[in-house]
């Protein structure tokens, strides 16, 4: 016993000696504030001066050319940038080396899990943050990393031909730079071949007795394809009226979908061409899956063994902004700038199989060819979709799991 | 002298105290502060409201069974091959041992994809056990099997065989010989190795997502979705909270057991010398095992290595030879040939930063009685029982705050192997410490040995063998962490499991058999490095 209290204050002595002068506690915890709050956060107090933000403009195009009013942070030649993102980052390296060889600035990129972890990371040090830029935050995540005011506004001046529709924050605390669709791939031979079950035209003929066991989709709560397919059908069928989208899951469920914890799972261990040996010839994956599927083979042309339903696909956007309290807020506004330009946004399709927002990139050849855009892609406002996530999630888990 | 004995102990307490303290209490508290007591101020009734949600019982009861129910059936399953790595000569015993502890390494994912191949879809046996309990239960003998295997075995092989066979003489059956004489002194082994397979289980994650699929979670589950999905990190601190008391009450239990249970016993100054099986129930036994670990661990394995050397019409090396091409095609930032270097530094500076740390505890718990030994063996598992994901998001939220912002630096990675690492270290090498005789060393001080001189010639010479197990030991768990480095905010040097993981984010069959060949070189070198400690051992 003696000895217990001896080995408490030792314990306390370590962790006291660990922390600066002031508690922790003192400094970290009145500041976070971790609850979702309507108003948008302004830059925090002291960080370094961003470019006014431009007033919201409902028409698009015309004010974002313009120079900013005041010159915002100047770029110190010889300094770095440093990048936080997600696992998924990928670009080819001379079109890095350009960005390091045109700005004078190196880059340093940081990676912290998937988009959803990042996010939060971001969140909970934004008094001091980890890096000068975020590329990687989804319309999904969107409402919550700008409610919690990691980003300082700034109109990059390489989005300005970027369509209206891709840029969801009005006040230009994110820049837009790619996109994809979520949608259902199947396995072409499930439209022919032995065992053949044939191909569905829309996304309610699954719960027909013919595809009984035959999807596989990911858990909402741990993916965020599954998340993006949710929100799909919730757009579809809608929370009220006849037949509602927890009808529709509960339709999926009696015909005995399969719920896998992350898309590595379902596309590899349970889809039938995902290569494990898997049985379900239907899948929640990304409608650039057939240019991967290729692209992957070492080979420009070929027939692919996947592709997708056109219909009931999600739209998912990636953003990139500057972060509050950056060291180098300069060299952050350069990078997103490049992130926007026509080099990287034309770089972007093979690296990371998502669709450059920018017009002026160039598409790579298989990519036109075999990644097709969802004709009609489902979207869904951030501001809806950060209110009732988790209680979508909660409702989709009562119906679909428990 | 006295004195000097007397601050020894707080000396050599203070090292590990010091590291965990900065790069473990301090992070988790910071975390578990923000969430429990947002705005500086705690709100009981608030966290309280969380113990009372259903769900929070139904997963804390499903935790508590399957790991109850993993730990019997590894302890059960090992510890006849633990007899007989210990007790028995054969051909490949050396190799055998050192792949054993090759699925340890291995990331769920990988693992996930060997089982469903032979109990999923497309079983060659027809069965089906894919996401359900009996899936989960296997995978997790599969991965704990070696932690019973290593420890367990470890201390047998220390065991004089010559105690049991004057029992035999003296007219015990061979299974009182076994219960009276040999069980005894194996217990504190048992325990502890079991101790360690309970944690493991009862903080299971991927295993758990992956073969059981979404209608099974653990705590571990739902702390790593509250918090880095949903950001709630109230319901994420009451959890972890949770998880953290159930292991200490464990712990603690434990340790009291292995003070009263700890056995002097005279050691050998060198192994046992292994012998061929004699008679024909020997020979039974040693093939029986060689089979069970042959199904269990070696059939999974070999799938493994099939699936990365299948290619389009046939088997092949393109697989390899795609990952050490670095072409544009490559899905990864670096030839994955880096990866491996990669891996390897971080597990020897893992090792070198674990290694003094873990003798010092070792040696701290070891030597004291009571309460302080209890508690400091708590502390050093505690970590094994805390979520990845509480302690990578710890990291950012408290480290900011040191002199020297390590939050970014490469350097966390073998920090975060290291913290993990170190239970292993320390449950190597305490059991072996505890039953060095007292004799032997009163003996050396009355011949005038000087106590460096008596730790130099009589703990030394048994210690290093104990702790070069436990090296070893941790070298393959920072070869094969995942869980923690995933959380961590790191610049782009991918460990291996990190490249398989990114492999099996692009879609394609070239993606898939990539990822295999890249799990097939993690299973080699971690193989290979188990064999080259236990050279190392060997010569010790």
């Amino acid at each position: 016993m003696n000895r217990l209290v001896r080995l408490v204050p030792a314990l306390l002595l370590v962790v006291a000696c660990a922390s600066p002068s002031q508690t922790p506690s003192q400094t970290l915890l009145p500041t976070i504030s971790l609850a979702p709050t309507d108003t948008p956060a302004s830059a925090a107090p002291g960080t370094p001066a961003a470019p006014p933000s431009p007033t919201v403009s409902p028409t698009p195009t015309p004010t974002l050319t313009e120079p900013p009013a005041t010159p915002g942070p100047t770029l110190v030649p010889g300094g770095r940038v440093t990048l936080v993102t997600h696992d998924s980052f990928a670009a080819s390296d001379p079109v890095i080396h350009d960005f390091e060889a045109q700005s004078g600035q190196t880059l340093k990129v940081l990676k912290g899990g998937d988009a959803g972890a990042m996010v939060n990371q971001a969140i909970l040090t934004k008094d001091n943050p980890l890096g000068d830029a975020l590329y990687g935050v989804d319309n999904t995540f969107l409402s919550r990393a700008l409610d919690a005011g990691i980003f300082v506004p700034y109109t990059s001046p390489a989005s300005a031909s970027v369509a209206q529709e891709f840029k969801l924050d009005p006040q230009n605390r994110v820049t837009p730079i790619d996109f994809g669709d979520v949608c259902i791939v199947y396995d072409v031979q499930a439209g022919s071949g032995s065992g053949a079950v044939g191909i569905p035209q829309t996304i309610n003929d699954l719960t027909m007795p013919a595809y009984k066991g035959k999807l596989v989709v990911e858990d909402p709560a741990t993916s965020s394809p599954g998340l993006a397919f949710m929100l799909a059908t919730i757009i579809r069928f809608g929370e009220t009226g006849d037949y509602t989208w927890l009808d529709y899951w509960r339709d999926l469920r009696a015909n005995g979908v399969l719920v896998v914890q992350d898309w590595n799972d379902a596309y590899y261990n349970e889809f039938s061409a995902g290569g494990a040996g898997g049985d379900r010839p239907f899948v929640v994956s990304y409608a650039t899956d057939p240019a991967a599927e290729i692209y992957f083979a070492g080979e420009t042309s070929g027939t692919p063994d996947v592709a997708k339903l056109d219909d009931g696909c999600f739209r998912q956007i990636e953003f990139a902004g500057v972060l509050a309290g950056a060291k180098n807020p300069a060299g952050a506004q350069a990078w997103v700038d490049y992130m926007a330009s026509a080099e990287f946004q034309s770089d972007i399709p093979l690296n990371m199989f998502v669709f450059p927002v920018n017009p002026d990139a160039q598409l790579p050849d298989l990519f036109a060819h075999y990644a097709a855009q969802a004709t009609d892609p489902l979207t869904m406002d951030p501001q809806t979709i950060a209110a009732n996530r988790d209680s979508w999630i909660q409702q989709w888990t009562d119906t679909v799991i428990h | 002298m006295a004195l000097a004995r007397r601050l020894a102990t707080p000396a050599l307490a203070a090292l590990p105290l010091a590291f965990l303290g900065v790069f473990f209490a301090y992070p988790v508290i910071s975390i578990l502060a923000l969430g429990l007591a947002p705005g500086g101020a705690l709100d009981i009734r608030a966290a309280l409201d969380v113990l009372t949600q259903p769900f929070v019982a139904q997963v804390a009861w499903f935790t508590l069974w399957q790991a109850v129910l993993s730990t019997v059936l590894t302890v059960g399953l090992a510890l006849p091959g633990a007899y007989v790595f210990a007790r028995f000569e054969f051909p490949g015993r050396r190799l055998i041992g050192a792949l054993a502890i090759v699925p340890f390494v291995l990331p769920t994912v990988v693992v996930a994809a060997a089982f469903l191949a032979l109990i999923g879809p497309r079983s060659p046996f027809g069965v089906r056990l894919d996401h359900s309990i009996v899936a989960i239960l296997i995978a997790h003998v599969f991965y704990n099997y070696a932690v019973v295997l290593r420890i367990v075995g470890g201390v047998w092989q220390q065991i004089d065989p010559r105690t049991e066979e004057a029992a035999r003489v003296l007219g015990a059956s061979r299974w009182r010989a076994f219960r009276t004489v040999t069980l005894p002194l194996l217990r504190p082994a048992i325990a502890s190795a079991a101790s360690i397979v309970f944690l493991f289980t009862f903080t299971s994650f991927g295993v758990i997502l992956l073969l059981g699929g979404a209608q099974f979670s653990t705590l571990e589950v739902e702390i790593y979705r509250q918090t880095a999905e949903l950001l709630d990190l109230r319901t994420a601190a009451v959890l972890s909270l949770l998880q953290m008391s159930a292991l200490v009450v464990l712990l603690f239990v434990y340790s009291r057991y292995q003070q009263r249970n700890a056995v002097q016993q005279r050691q050998l100054s060198r192994p046992m010398v292994a012998r061929a099986p004699r008679t024909a129930a020997e020979r039974a036994l040693v093939a029986t095992n060689l089979l069970v670990m042959a199904l269990l661990l070696g059939v999974p394995l070999l799938v493994l290595i099939e699936r990365s050397l299948a290619v389009p019409g046939g088997y092949g090396l393109q697989n390899f030879q795609a990952l050490f091409a670095s072409t544009q095609l490559s899905a990864l930032f670096v030839p994955p040939i880096e990866a491996i270097q990669n891996s390897l530094a971080f597990a020897a500076v893992a090792t070198l930063i674990c290694a003094p740390l873990g003798l010092a505890a070792a040696f701290v718990i070891a030597r004291g009685r009571g309460r302080l030994a209890s508690g400091f063996d708590a502390l050093l598992m505690l970590p094994l029982g805390t979520s990845a994901v509480i302690v990578g998001f710890g990291f950012l939220v408290a480290l900011g705050n040191l002199p020297f912002d390590l939050r970014t630096s490469v350097v966390l990675i073998p920090i975060a192997h290291a913290i993990v690492a170190l239970p292993f270290l320390v449950r190597s090498t305490v059991p072996v410490l505890r039953s060095v005789d007292q004799r032997l060393r009163d003996a050396a001080a009355v011949l005038g040995a000087s106590p460096t001189r008596v730790w130099r010639e009589v703990d030394m010479p048994i210690v290093s063998r104990a702790a070069l197990v436990g090296a070893g030991f941790a070298f393959a768990v920072s070869l094969g962490e995942f869980g923690a480095t995933l959380f961590i905010v790191r610049p782009d040097t991918p460990t291996m499991p990190i490249a398989i993981f990114r492999l099996l984010s692009q879609p394609g069959a070239l993606a898939f058999g990539q990822a295999m060949a890249m799990a097939a070189l993690l299973m080699f070198v971690t193989g290979a490095s188990v064999l080259a400690f236990d050279r190392l051992r060997a010569d010790a």
